[in-house]
């Protein structure tokens, strides 16, 4: 049958069929720079202003890059450490999923000391599950409510033997 | 400023921040008119990339006006009303030569598997994004493209990722003109995909997923069939029996590290976070492919690993295609597509909120509340 009647209803059916579109092309358009290495005319290398960890597959500092949250505390001290192992290494990413939870904590730690208490129920859109997922929100709330009140209650009954 | 501002896993809050300034002589600053929500911010926000930080601004997704250039700056300048690529490119390395923009090697000193892309984590280069009243855009002359003046914004938005991410997923998978086509994952780039397998000339487009009001969504904007996997015991061998038991030509997994579907893969990848998410859209797809089939991989996973069946990939000669997209050398061909009607990306558009309000619209996204299928975030100085 042929296609193009069939699927004169889809708007566009075959505008960029290509019977070239081998693996590669036209995801890479190979130039032979690749043999350069990493001999290509750099751009203007941007100012080091805050501390940026770079990856040890790499010689140095791309020519761009964010310096936004650099590293600090903790969880600083932590990152430092996994950049000294490369992107194919355990120890380079496992340490970097730790440093983000500790720096959770120091990013509420760091609310307090600037007398922020942050507001969890908001920064976790609860105002949105309340509009459209109320039954929801009361179930999980409910079956919170259930499982602290055992809890406490086991731990009280608990404590009661021992004495 | 006011700009999103990442706290840890599930909690985001809008809040003032000191505007970015320009850092390198090929910098611009961006006004922010409205920027997206991706579906791989989910990944950031559910704390699956390493090394996101707190304090960090999330958003690669979205279009402004200039405010400032550097002195480097020849092409841009104040006043233009520009979309952003997501990926970060400098024009220069062999990559980018290559036009592999979203594998430049002078935007992301913190690794080199991955390009400099707008508020992805500090793996993607610590950049921060553009859901903000003012972003810094690095290489200005190269990734921003100055928006035609008959684009709707919500289509010039939309081509920043989403539409080029779909795009490129149907390209990569070599689709002959009749293939059948199989889509895992019915959320934003997903739908896209699907809608663009049919510009290479498919003869079928079959979509999986598992939230009903997304599959619904789906079959109607890109004509396709559509299935939740809920429904079946076993999505593999439903695909292979529609397929008169042969398999797909092409599979192409748009759903990546947050799937859905398996416990096992659940539980080890996004609960314990022992492997980068969980891989089990792309499992699918490598056993539901043809023998000989492409897979073709958009969906984003971390950059540790993960339990896939490579196995299968080598004994049925699967071969297997992947990118970030390369935005800028798609940007052309799409806006004809768009222009011409082929693609009309402005209707995935579900919500469109107040960036005050950012820690509610990712909750939305994120937990698929009010059948969202992609929110778009305003900036109050673009309200005005």
């Amino acid at each position: 049958m042929d296609l193009e009647k069939k699927f004169s209803h889809i708007k566009g059916w075959g505008v960029d069929a290509d019977p070239d579109n081998e693996p590669t092309y036209p995801m890479k358009k190979y130039t032979g720079d690749d043999h350069q290495r990493l001999n290509w005319d750099r751009p203007v290398q941007q100012t080091l202003t805050a501390e940026v960890l770079h990856s040890n597959e790499r010689p140095e500092v791309s020519a761009v890059f964010g310096t936004t949250c650099p590293p600090s505390g903790w969880s600083g001290k932590i990152r430092r450490y996994a950049f000294k192992h490369s992107e194919s290494s355990y120890l380079h990413w496992l340490p970097l999923l730790l440093a983000d939870r500790v720096n959770v904590v120091e990013g509420i730690a760091d609310d307090l000391r600037k007398g922020h208490i942050p507001n969890i129920f908001a920064e976790k859109g609860w105002k949105a599950e309340w509009k459209y997922n109320r039954t929801g929100l009361i179930k999980k709330v409910t079956v919170a409510a259930l499982v602290t009140t055992a809890a406490v209650l086991i731990t009280k009954k608990l404590t009661a033997k021992k004495r | 400023m006011l700009a999103m501002n990442y706290r840890g896993p599930f909690r985001v809050r809008a809040e003032q921040k000191p505007e970015p300034e320009i850092e390198h002589p090929e910098d611009a600053i961006v006004r922010v008119l409205r920027s997206c929500i991706c579906g791989s911010d989910l990944h950031l926000y559910h704390g699956l990339v390493p090394d996101t930080r707190v304090g960090s601004t999330f958003g690669h997704e979205f279009i402004g006006i200039v405010e400032a250039v550097g002195p480097g700056v020849q092409k841009l300048k104040v006043g233009d009303k520009v979309l952003v690529p997501f990926n970060i490119a400098c024009g220069k390395c062999a990559f980018c030569k290559q036009e592999l923009y979203g594998n430049c090697h002078e935007s992301n000193p913190e690794a080199t598997a991955v390009g400099g892309i707008f508020g992805y984590s500090h793996t993607a280069g610590g950049f921060d994004g553009g859901q903000a009243e003012y972003v810094r855009v690095p290489y200005a002359d190269v990734g921003p493209l100055v928006i035609p003046e008959d684009m709707h914004p919500d289509d010039a938005v939309l081509l920043t990722d989403v539409v080029p991410t779909g795009y490129q997923a149907a390209e990569m998978g070599g689709i002959k003109k009749g293939d059948t086509v199989v889509v895992f994952g019915a959320g934003p780039v997903g739908i896209m995909a699907a809608k663009c397998a049919w510009l290479f000339g498919a003869g079928r487009v079959i979509v999986i997923d598992h939230i009903e009001y997304r599959l619904d969504f789906v079959r109607n904007y890109a004509q396709c069939e559509a299935y939740n996997f809920r429904s079946m015991t076993d999505p593999v061998v439903f695909l292979k029996k529609i397929t008169d038991w042969f398999g797909a030509d092409v599979c192409i997994d748009a759903v990546g590290s947050d799937a859905a579907g398996n416990a096992m893969q659940t539980i080890t990848g996004r609960k314990m976070m022992l492997q980068a998410g969980s891989a089990t859209a792309l499992h699918w797809a490598i056993n539901s492919v043809k023998k000989g089939g492409i897979v073709s991989i958009v969906g984003v996973y971390g950059p540790t690993d993960n339990l896939v069946p490579i196995g299968n990939v080598v004994n049925k000669g699967i071969t297997i295609r992947a990118n970030q997209a390369s935005v800028k050398r798609l940007l052309p061909r799409l806006i004809e597509h768009v222009r011409s009607g082929y693609i009309d990306p402005k209707a995935i558009v579900s919500h469109r909120i107040p960036l005050e309000e950012v820690a509610d619209a990712y909750h939305i996204f994120s937990a698929k509340l009010d059948n969202c299928i992609k929110p778009i975030l305003i900036p109050p100085s673009a309200r005005q």
